[in-house]
């Protein structure tokens, strides 16, 4: 049986029925219809659908979508403001930190919730942080850079 | 890639929660954080009918300090255990254990409890809470119950609880003065499961001897294991490099892995030994006082 859930997606409140077995991921993509949260392992190995609940790094993968509601979400459509790019994301263009662009929504969010949790981090933490996310084309290295150099965007 | 249907409930109270697994019985499961559950789910190595959420207890999730003990909430997440500084000044060996579950975004969601009872043999905090002693309060339709980590573990994937028997609380004990442990992991890359683990919790005695210690082993036998011999030879004893070595071949060989894609029976008890003795030096090591930094494998 569908169940009404209300969640607030990058600022913006949706009211929609949801079959329970409908994961977070598919729901973002397929019935809200914000396609930046991409789906590669769909078992919780990649991180490729990470997302932020409640402003938590999670993989949307691994959550049912009725348990979102009342819940706040920021997918990677939620950083840019009125088409200016946020500055990771600007990092990530200016470091050339994505080939294929497959994992680039979730390490955008990874980098940026490790920097919004901690702006000091270095390049061993972001590392470790980063772990849950795997880039296909193996651009680890400009990765990895490109959120060490938005770290300033997040000191005050 | 979905799960089979269910229904889904969210209740708002643990007795509602007790009410609808006695009324569904085998066909329904508990939901913490899903970690592991809805990826099984979606295997359809699971497939409950009735899926009852435990998110709304939030009186379940929390640390903190009573008396000699930590008191960790059921549904307490990993990612609040590893910035807890109750845990990092207190339970070392549980900071380090918590730290290299997995990575960030499921260490956001995965609880303690559901660790426990999901017991994947594999898994980092079984280990832990056994070196550490803890014990596992639960509800039933029958009442309250405390169990042992010992009581609590049966089998690869699967525990004594009975089908509405939740875990409430973790208790860990608070070690001694002079007390020091360590969990080590080795892992073949950041973020997986263990090939194998050891948890060392020691005692100092009067003459800077080891005194009492609890070894642990992870992902090498269908739960976690104690090292009784290893443990037996390093009790009340100076800790000598011969010794340790000594120790170290007895947990390789008092331990039980089986050959799989991580590793065969022989590089994994290979292992034990190794971790055994760097667990024992960093475990020494904080004893005396000193802050030390676990790194893994
Ligand atoms: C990619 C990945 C890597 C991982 N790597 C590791 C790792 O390296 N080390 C490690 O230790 N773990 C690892 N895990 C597992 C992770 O720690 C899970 O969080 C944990 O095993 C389950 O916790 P959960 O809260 O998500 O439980 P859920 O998935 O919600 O539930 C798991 C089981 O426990 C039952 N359950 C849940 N809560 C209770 C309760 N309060 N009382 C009774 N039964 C309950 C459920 O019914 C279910 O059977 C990994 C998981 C993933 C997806
Ligand atoms: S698609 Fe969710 S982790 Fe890979
Ligand atoms: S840029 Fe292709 S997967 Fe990372």
């Amino acid at each position: 049986m569908k169940q009404l859930i209300q969640v607030k997606i990058n600022g913006r409140i949706y009211r929609e029925e949801v079959e329970p077995r409908m994961l977070l991921s598919f729901f973002l993509r397929e019935q809200v219809g914000l396609t930046g949260t991409h789906v590669g392992c769909v078992v919780g190995e990649c991180g490729a659908c990470s997302v932020l609940l409640e402003g938590r790094l999670v993989k949307s993968c691994l959550v049912l979508a009725v348990r979102t509601d009342q819940k706040k979400i920021t997918t990677v459509e939620g950083l840019a403001r009125e088409g200016t790019l946020h500055p990771i994301q600007e990092a990530f263009v200016e470091h050339y930190a994505l080939q294929c662009g497959f994992c680039t929504s979730g390490m955008v969010l990874a980098g940026h919730s490790l920097l919004t949790r901690n702006p000091d981090a270095g390049e061993e933490e972001i590392r470790q942080k980063l772990a849950g996310n795997l880039c296909m084309c193996t651009g680890y290295t400009q990765i990895v850079k490109a959120v060490g150099s938005a770290a300033k965007a997040y000191k005050k | 890639m979905y799960p089979q249907k269910f229904d889904y409930f969210c209740p708002d109270t643990l007795e509602g929660v007790i009410e609808l697994l006695t009324r569904y019985g085998e066909d329904a499961r508990v939901l913490a954080g899903g970690q592991s559950l809805i990826p099984l789910m979606k295997l359809r190595l699971a497939s409950p009918k009735y899926l009852i959420d435990l998110d709304k207890l939030q009186d379940l999730s929390g640390i903190s300090e009573q008396r000699n003990e930590v008191s960790i909430g059921a549904l307490t997440r990993h990612a609040e255990i590893e910035e807890s500084e109750l845990v990092q000044s207190k339970l070392p060996l549980l900071h380090d254990a918590v730290t290299v579950v997995a990575d960030v975004q499921v260490r956001n969601l995965g609880t303690l409890a559901g660790s426990l009872a999901h017991a994947d043999p594999a898994g980092d905090l079984a280990p832990a809470l056994l070196a550490l002693g803890a014990r596992i309060n639960t509800v039933s339709s029958s009442g309250k119950a405390t169990l042992g980590m010992g009581e609590l573990m049966v089998d690869a994937w699967s525990t004594s609880l009975g089908g509405d028997q939740v875990i409430t609380e973790i208790l860990v004990p608070i070690p001694p003065q002079g007390s020091g442990g360590a969990y080590l992991k080795f892992e073949r890359r950041a973020g997986d499961f263990a090939v194998a683990s050891i948890g060392v919790q020691l005692t100092l005695d009067q003459k800077g001897n080891c005194g009492d210690i609890v070894i642990a082993m992870g992902a090498v036998g269908v739960t976690a294991l104690r090292a009784e011999k290893a443990e037996a030879l390093l009790s009340n004893q100076p800790i000598s490099d011969d010794l340790l070595k000594e120790a170290a071949s007895a947990a390789s060989a008092e331990c039980d892995p089986f050959s799989d894609i991580r590793g065969s029976v022989e590089y994994k008890r290979h292992l034990i030994g190794v971790l055994l003795r760097r667990a024992v030096e960093v475990a020494l090591r904080r004893a005396a006082g000193e802050k030390v930094k676990t790194v893994h494998g």
